[in-house]
């Protein structure tokens, strides 16, 4: 779901980070007291009408959908167990429009419009000490880092294959090491930029 | 001018930079010397990313101790690992964070990002998640992050350590035609000739200081072949 902004001009992409973002927080909140099969039916070929109105191709939008599949298949099992087929078909369809319509915010929206939105929701609370634009970096850096972070997982299993070492935990302790590293490096990279962070005080002289 | 005077450098009990005094005003100065021998301690001086145990770093005057922020905006600094310098999702997104430091309008911003993505070849990858770039690709979004906020003095810390022999080249030329000043830790040679001046450290002392055949010979002399 990270980073794959689909670009192109359509009345969907047009639309405010802020306003899509609410309208799939009103969404989300109203899915779960909607109980016809019917209304959440006529969701669903809703959700499907706007990805055609993004022009989002059908193989990005099918691979959207395919990625939750699993999981989605494993709820629907269990609630057609315990509650019967009707239930499962309630709980299916919220989670398609809920995994679909949050994919194509994701789809149709820049991560700065996103962040930008963001910090502009969180605004009022800053008098509460909250900094807007310090959580909107934060969020910024964790789409930035995710896939590095990933990457260096796959680099220590990938050396501790190579010395033998077959599916243990104990890639943990050096992912560990390396991630620490990083955010070491990470924050005088930040200060180098320009953000502005508490001085450290490391270089002191022995006694 | 950057001016380094009597800096000596502990971390704990490590004497990491002894008693070393400089007066940095060429513009292109090399630092070279063996593993360990306190080249990226050093550089981290120039702009204040580490402030001395001992002595004072200032920068056209500005102490970086006490002008910390300031320094900063003057003194650019690029990592061996772009990795950790870009900070931003995408390629565009992170050209435009450091300009918003620095209190650009958005239209002033948009532009110039604009303009150092052709700059810098990377115009088809505005809006590419950067954890996709190649290394070399990954480097020079490091470097015009860093140029596009328009410091005065630039400082590499091994800024080709991890590229292939043609960004290796790449870069180089980049940095030879650079309008500011430039100060280069390096272990590659090639990138330093023709320098000004290049200045060898071994041990945390400055062992040789002048023009870059010069100290490259007495750089390659302290290390006779095994
Ligand atoms: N933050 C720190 N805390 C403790 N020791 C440090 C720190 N930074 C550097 N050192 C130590 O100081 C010495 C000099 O390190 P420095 O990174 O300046 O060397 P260098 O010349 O850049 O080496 P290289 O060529 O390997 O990059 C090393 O022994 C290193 O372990
Ligand atoms: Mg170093």
């Amino acid at each position: 779901m990270l980073s794959l902004h689909h670009d192109a001009r359509t009345p969907v992409h047009a639309l405010p980070a802020g306003v899509k973002l609410l309208v799939l927080f009103a969404v989300g909140t109203t899915l779960f007291f909607v109980t016809s099969m019917t209304v959440l039916g006529a969701a669903v070929v809703g959700v499907g009408l706007c990805y055609a109105l993004a022009r989002i191709p059908w193989r990005t939008a099918g691979r959207q959908l395919l990625t939750v599949l699993p999981f989605a298949v494993s709820i629907l099992a269990l609630q057609w167990l315990f509650s019967g087929w009707e239930t499962a078909v309630l709980v299916g369809q919220r989670i398609v429009v809920l995994v679909m319509l949050a994919n194509l915010v994701t789809l149709t929206t820049r991560t700065t419009a996103m962040i930008a939105a963001i910090e502009t929701a969180l605004r009022p609370l800053k008098p509460l000490g909250i900094r807007p634009e310090r959580v909107g970096l934060v969020v910024a850096m964790t789409i930035r880092f995710i896939p590095v972070i990933k990457e260096q997982a796959d680099q220590v299993r990938a050396a501790q294959r190579a010395r033998g070492v077959e599916r243990s935990t104990a890639f943990l302790a050096p992912l560990l090491v390396k991630t620490l590293r990083l955010a070491d490096g990470l924050g005088e990279a930040l200060d180098a930029r320009g953000v502005d962070g508490p001085r450290r005080t490391e270089g002191t002289r022995p006694l | 001018m950057i001016e380094i005077e009597g800096v000596s450098q502990w971390f704990g009990e490590r004497h990491v930079l002894r008693d070393v005094g400089l007066t940095l005003t060429e513009d292109r100065i090399g630092v070279i010397g063996s593993n360990g021998s306190g080249k990226s301690t050093f550089a981290r001086l120039l702009n204040g990313l580490l402030v001395p145990s001992k002595g004072r770093v200032a920068v056209d005057g500005l102490d970086t101790g006490r002008k910390g922020r300031e320094v900063r905006r003057r003194v650019g600094f690029v990592f061996q690992d772009p990795d950790i310098q870009i900070v931003m999702p995408t390629v565009a997104e992170d050209l435009a964070f450091g300009l918003k430091r620095h209190g650009l309008s958005k239209a002033e911003i948009a532009l110039r990002v604009t303009e150092v993505l052709a700059e810098y070849g990377l115009s088809e990858f505005r809006d590419h998640p950067a954890h996709l770039l190649s290394g070399g690709q990954k480097q020079l979004l490091a470097i015009a992050a860093v140029l596009v906020t328009g410091p005065r003095y630039v400082v590499f810390d091994e800024p080709t350590t991890l590229l292939d022999l043609r960004n290796r080249r790449r870069v180089g030329k980049l940095v030879r035609e650079l309008e500011q000043k430039v100060v280069v830790v390096s272990h590659d040679l090639e990138l330093l000739a023709g320098f000004e001046r290049v200045i060898v450290f071994d041990g945390g002392r400055v062992v040789a200081d002048g023009p870059a055949e010069e100290s490259v010979a007495a750089y390659v002399a302290m290390h006779p072949p095994l």
